[in-house]
């Protein structure tokens, strides 16, 4: 395997495919916390030009974290096709790239492709990639899935409507659902955080979910985000759930870290199966970020980016519905600015994508780093041209349980107008049938949480 | 001082600052502008006005405020702003060293030795200076139930906003249930897994750390609390239980307290806490 190069006359040598695929990474703060950044400009460079000329199956067989001692690796080696890897073991980096943005690769090329390559692979494929070569390839590749609606239709744009209270206080979480459901944020799933996360509590969110949902006939899912184990004690329990969540990270210690494992991660699959309301096949509902591992320091010398990867050949195991990235939510030890969360949010809708999975973004940002309102809005329409499945919906961007500033109701229904998207099928007709929308566009109506009365 | 003196202490100190006038009125003229801090009901011909006022009055949430095309109104794009500029100057604030003394909490420091390393190195505040190390092995109470500790985390506003009535409620809920409590202390630019390390040296079955949360827009007051019982080394995040959101405006501190009493109660005889813990309770049911 070759792991030096020459660049502008200096000799750069790296150790392992872990490290290149480390220092081929774009600058991002965490990468520089875990000590595993490039020191200069150029030692990033030459690690790019080492993975360029990387075959894929010598990253296949120096996966990050070894088979044995990880579930995450297990996951993702057990599940993609040998046929298709032996296909393109011999491929560079370089050329898989080439391959990617070809004309003559087409969504039907790139599905295949993603069977056979492992999360490893598309980490690196994107590292060799700019902003513009991420929103073309993603552009490629629409993936749908069905709970009650059907998400990811060309030419579709969905939203969690995401209605947290600091004290998971009923009537104000009915107010916030009927205000976002006015603006035409819902359609992906009504799905709230709650502050206390215990079985009673849980039971009751999903139950104010699900009869708003029934009583208005409204084509969506419910969904109430606490820990996985609690939302399926509440489902022993006959709580009504459409959709059932979990956050997840790239390696097993850092899922250990989460309290989740394959195993419970099937059993609450099969739950849904057997006892969630919903149609399917596509009961779960994933969140994943870059930076998880490295603040649960279950890192192991990986890049935040290839970890994030990893999150994704975890989560495609269990056919999930939605798979929302939240970059930015964790801080500037991870993301310092606007310019490495854009970069993280195109990134991750690729990987995402090159996955296989319903990919949706949540360009998000704190108050202790240094991004702004500005830099979320050029992330969510980059992103959206990228054809990213679905976006949060928070009331005025400003979400008061979470403490932290996600996509706008406003700022969903601007999307869809700036880039001619509609509604997820069935929710545009209820939106007609309520007198929200016509023609695609927001009535007079919309906007009046008080048209619920 | 029982729980209802503390209530009625807290309704007095409202009260008295709501008469207070704000800072730099006294440079005010006609001219100067009055920008409303309070959301807008900015729906246009609402179906019925009342519902509108109605929600604004029991979620905090960013509703009823109206649109211009699919675009927030003017005033209601700038109070967002505004928010967000307040927030981001609030974490850097230091909590006073006045507050600390009123409240008898001595003060320890991390490894983070300024605001950005703090930010930008999360191991910097997950670990005493040497210095707070050796103050703590030989100042600490040892061997008692629970270790309360206050952190500024990511908002001083915070710890100040909330510390003064939180923790006599929580003492006082602990020591009514014969709940040995230590000493507590501040610690200066202190991470959650801090506590690990104080665990480890004050020798108590459980320790919990009142922390500033990172600020919202909403407010910048916000204070978690995080427990674990008895960490080791291999302590995980799924290992703590948290309660947040304990401000004025959500949990209030006195409420909180009491609250977090029982819940530490219930935890040290269930010798556990985090996923473990909500298990147990959850079964018992």
């Amino acid at each position: 395997m070759k792991l030096s190069c020459v660049v502008k006359g200096t000799h750069y040598s790296f150790s392992s495919v872990k490290e290149v695929l480390a220092k081929a990474s774009e600058p991002k703060s965490g990468d520089v916390m875990a000590r595993v950044a490039a020191a200069s400009s150029l030692e990033r460079m030459a690690a790019k030009v080492v993975l360029s000329e990387m075959q894929l199956k010598e990253i296949y067989e120096n996966p990050v974290i070894p088979y044995e001692i990880d579930e995450v690796t297990r996951l993702i080696y057990d599940d993609i096709s040998d046929t298709i890897y032996k296909d393109i073991q011999n491929w560079t980096v370089g050329e898989l790239r080439n391959y990617i943005l070809s004309s003559d690769t087409g969504a039907n090329q790139l599905l295949k492709l993603s069977r056979g390559l492992t999360s490893e692979m598309i980490s690196a494929v994107a590292k060799l990639m700019s902003s513009i070569d991420l929103v073309i390839a993603s552009q490629k590749m629409r993936y749908q899935a069905h709970c009650n609606t059907t998400i990811g239709e060309p030419g579709r744009l969905a939203f969690r409507c995401q209605p947290n209270h600091p004290n998971d206080v009923t009537e104000g979480i009915l107010y916030s659902i009927k205000e976002g459901l006015s603006y035409g944020a819902g359609d992906a799933v009504i799905g709230i955080n709650p502050n206390v996360d215990t079985v009673e509590s849980v039971k009751r969110l999903l139950t104010i979910s699900h009869e708003f949902i029934e009583n208005w006939q409204i084509p969506t899912q419910n969904c109430v985000l606490a820990h996985i184990t609690t939302q399926m004690e509440a489902l022993k329990q006959g709580a009504p759930i459409a959709l059932m969540f979990q956050s997840l990270a790239g390696t097993q210690k850092g899922n250990e870290a989460f309290g989740i494992a394959k195993k419970i991660l099937d059993e609450g699959y099969e739950m849904m199966a057997r006892y969630g309301t919903s149609t399917g096949p596509n009961f779960m509902y994933f969140e994943t970020g870059q930076g998880s591992e490295v603040s649960l320091n279950a890192d192991y010398g990986v890049d935040m980016q290839t970890l994030e990867s990893r999150s994704y050949g975890y989560a495609r195991h269990w056919k999930p519905f939605m798979v929302n990235t939240v970059s930015g939510f964790i801080g500037p030890e991870t993301l310092y600015d606007g310019r490495q969360l854009i970069r993280a949010d195109l990134e991750d809708g690729f990987m995402g994508k090159l996955h296989g999975l319903p990919m949706g973004i949540a360009p998000t940002y704190t108050n202790h780093m240094d991004a702004n309102q500005n830099d979320q809005e050029v992330a969510g329409i980059i992103t959206a041209v990228a054809g990213a499945n679905f976006y949060m919906g928070v009331p005025g961007g400003d979400d008061v349980m979470l403490n932290y500033q996600d996509t706008s109701y406003h700022d969903d229904a601007s999307l869809r107008e700036i880039l001619g998207l509609r509604p997820l099928r069935e929710f545009e007709k209820w939106m007609e049938k309520m007198d929200l929308m016509e023609n695609g566009k927001l009535t007079k109506r919309a906007g009046d949480l008080s048209i619920f009365d | 001082m029982n729980i209802q003196e503390i209530v009625q202490r807290v309704v007095e100190e409202v009260q008295k600052n709501m008469m207070t006038p704000k800072a730099n009125t006294d440079q005010r003229t006609e001219e100067t502008i009055d920008f409303p801090e309070e959301r807008i009901n900015g729906v246009v011909e609402p179906q019925n006005a009342a519902s509108i006022e109605r929600a604004q009055s029991v979620t905090p949430a960013r509703i009823g405020i109206g649109r211009t095309g699919t675009r927030m109104l003017t005033t209601s794009y700038l109070q967002f702003l505004i928010d967000h500029a307040a927030a981001q100057d609030a974490v850097s604030r230091d909590v006073s060293d006045e507050f600390l003394h009123k409240m008898g909490l001595h003060k320890l420091e991390t490894n983070a030795h300024d605001m950005k390393s703090y930010l930008m190195d999360l191991e910097s505040g997950r670990k005493l200076s040497d210095e707070s190390v050796r103050f703590l092995e030989a100042n600490g109470d040892k061997g008692k139930n629970v270790q309360i500790i206050v952190c500024d985390g990511l908002s001083s506003s915070a710890v100040e906003a909330n510390v003064r009535d939180i923790l006599p409620a929580l003492i006082q809920g602990l020591q009514l249930k014969n709940i040995s409590v230590a000493k507590p202390f501040f610690i200066k630019r202190g991470r959650v897994w801090v506590q690990d390390q104080v665990a480890a040296i004050v020798d108590c079955d459980l320790v919990i750390s009142l922390i500033g949360e990172r600020p919202g827009l909403n407010t910048d007051e916000s204070l978690s609390a995080y427990m674990i019982y008895r960490p080791t080394e291999k302590a995980v995040e799924a290992d703590r239980t948290v309660i947040s959101n304990i401000h004025k405006d959500g949990l209030t501190p006195v409420e909180a307290g009491a609250y977090l009493s029982e819940l530490i109660e219930q935890m040290l005889q269930a010798k556990c806490t985090g996923v473990s813990f909500a298990q147990q309770r959850n079964f018992n049911k």
